[in-house]
């Protein structure tokens, strides 16, 4: 397996694992995030256990980090060399004639998504971080909801939270399927996962507009 | 119909070329795209100007070598045909047509519109084929039993011509859809089993070594193939690649 990682279809392995991590990480970070439109104390209650149990903190959250830069350094280290793959570029290219723009442009919606990350972790990892373990706060009772109401208030937090989210809609509506044909998946099954995975990249994004909007408006 | 055409130039492999304007006229909606690249030949020579270099053998879509990227796609607007394929009724009187050779660092270009699509071959060299036994007790092929799925897919899989267009049309440059074949063609097969470690390993090495791009999955190499190759035999390139590697 030495030089597995090294080649071609090796990187889209790890393109591809590194996805499917944090499709995942999506999935429960919406999960988490939607109880704070419907149970408040629930949604305080969950984000204690994720923002003190040591399992989360110390593995989870490293890992995570990994798999976020990671997917974005590969993705940029491959988009050099795919663009390196062609010198002369054509004069007339039809690209809209055999494929999505979703697909051809997935170097611009990461692009967005990582630029949001920036804002994202800004407004709400950063400040986590520093209560904790720079200022040393106990995290006993804290209202997580508060924070986010408060973040919230502003519409053009809102407005740049529900841009980022159509971004990463357009990111999973090609990145979930390619993901699993990456990793060798196509066969009898494709056709309804590819279904399950418009689904996937449609609901999720507009869950969390939904809860941006949510706590805008009603607060 | 009467057209303009915008056709890259390029005298050899060394020079700089650039698009060049021409007007055919007189052009019939039943002529082959190439046959009307023949109308335009010979109205060059007889004005004493150099012809367009281009690729073309067979002329009845099998042997891929005409490599024209017309108005933005590979073979041009119409699908699963090469270029001495697509006819003239696709086009409009008074259209102007943009024609371009293959683009890819792997397939350089050598005069006008015709490329040197030799790194295939060495991809194909590196482990596109099967050893057997001609000692003189080799068993007939049809003595074999394939099931009808595997040999239908193996048979699909060797329909590639390796003319390039996935290569052309990919926005990445990748062959993935070319090695996917010929590994997929040997792969379903019993012929194929013995090498089948190597083969795979082998053919994608050189495929990294030529200087492709990698495959994101656009589709669009599947769309321009002239014998509706599918995504399926990257898939199957994919997992033939990772078995090969925990196995050694």
């Amino acid at each position: 397996m030495s030089g597995f990682f090294k080649s071609s279809i090796g990187r889209k392995y790890a393109m591809a694992l590194s996805a499917f991590f944090l499709m995942f990480f999506l999935l429960q970070h919406f999960a988490i995030n939607i109880l704070s439109v419907f149970n408040g104390e629930a949604f305080n209650e969950v984000s204690y256990f994720m923002g003190t149990n040591p399992l989360v903190q110390y593995i989870l959250q490293p890992v995570l980090l990994f798999g976020v830069i990671y997917h974005f350094v590969m993705g940029f280290i491959l988009e050099v060399k795919n663009r390196n793959a062609r010198v002369v570029k054509y004069a007339k290219n039809n690209g809209a004639a055999n494929s999505s723009w979703m697909s051809r442009n997935m170097i611009w919606s990461g692009l967005a998504i990582l630029g949001f990350m920036v804002f994202h972790f800004n407004d709400f990892w950063v400040p986590e971080i520093v209560d904790k373990f720079i200022e040393g706060n106990s995290q006993v009772g804290k209202d997580y909801l508060h924070h986010v109401v408060v973040m919230f208030e502003n519409p053009i937090r809102v407005g740049v939270y529900v841009l980022a989210f159509v971004f990463l809609s357009l990111h999973l509506l090609h990145g979930f399927n390619s993901a699993f044909q990456s990793v060798g998946a196509n066969n009898k099954y494709t056709r309804g996962l590819k279904g399950f995975g418009k689904a996937y990249a449609i609901l999720i994004p507009l869950g969390f507009i939904f809860i941006a909007l949510f706590h805008h408006f009603n607060h | 119909m009467n057209l303009t055409l915008k056709i890259w130039r390029q005298k050899d492999a060394q020079s700089k070329g650039k698009m060049v304007d021409y007007k055919v006229t007189e052009i019939s909606e039943h002529m082959s795209f190439l046959e009307m690249m023949d109308v335009l030949n010979e109205q060059l020579i007889n004005a004493g100007e150099e012809p367009i270099a281009f690729d073309h053998d067979c002329r009845e879509g099998i042997c891929g070598m005409c490599s024209m990227y017309i108005n933005g796609e590979a073979h041009g607007p119409d699908r699963g045909i090469t270029t001495c394929q697509l006819h003239m009724r696709m086009f409009k009187d008074g259209d102007t047509i943009t024609i371009e050779p293959f683009r890819a660092k792997a397939f350089p270009v050598l005069k006008d519109l015709v490329v040197d699509r030799s790194s295939f071959d060495r991809i194909q060299h590196a482990g596109g084929y099967i050893s057997v036994n001609t000692s003189g007790n080799t068993q007939d092929a049809n003595a074999i039993p394939i099931s009808k799925h595997a040999a239908d897919e193996a048979m699909d899989a060797a329909t590639c011509i390796g003319c390039g267009a996935c290569v052309a049309s990919c926005k990445n440059s990748s062959a993935m859809l070319f090695v996917g074949a010929k590994v997929s063609q040997y792969a379903l097969l019993p012929q194929g089993q013995v090498e089948a470690t190597d083969r795979v390993k082998n053919m994608v090495a050189q495929m990294d070594l030529e200087g492709f791009g990698n495959c994101t999955n656009t589709g669009a190499c599947e769309v321009e193939c002239p014998k509706g190759i599918s995504l399926e035999n990257i898939a199957r390139m994919n997992r033939e690649f990772l078995s090969a590697n925990i196995k050694g």
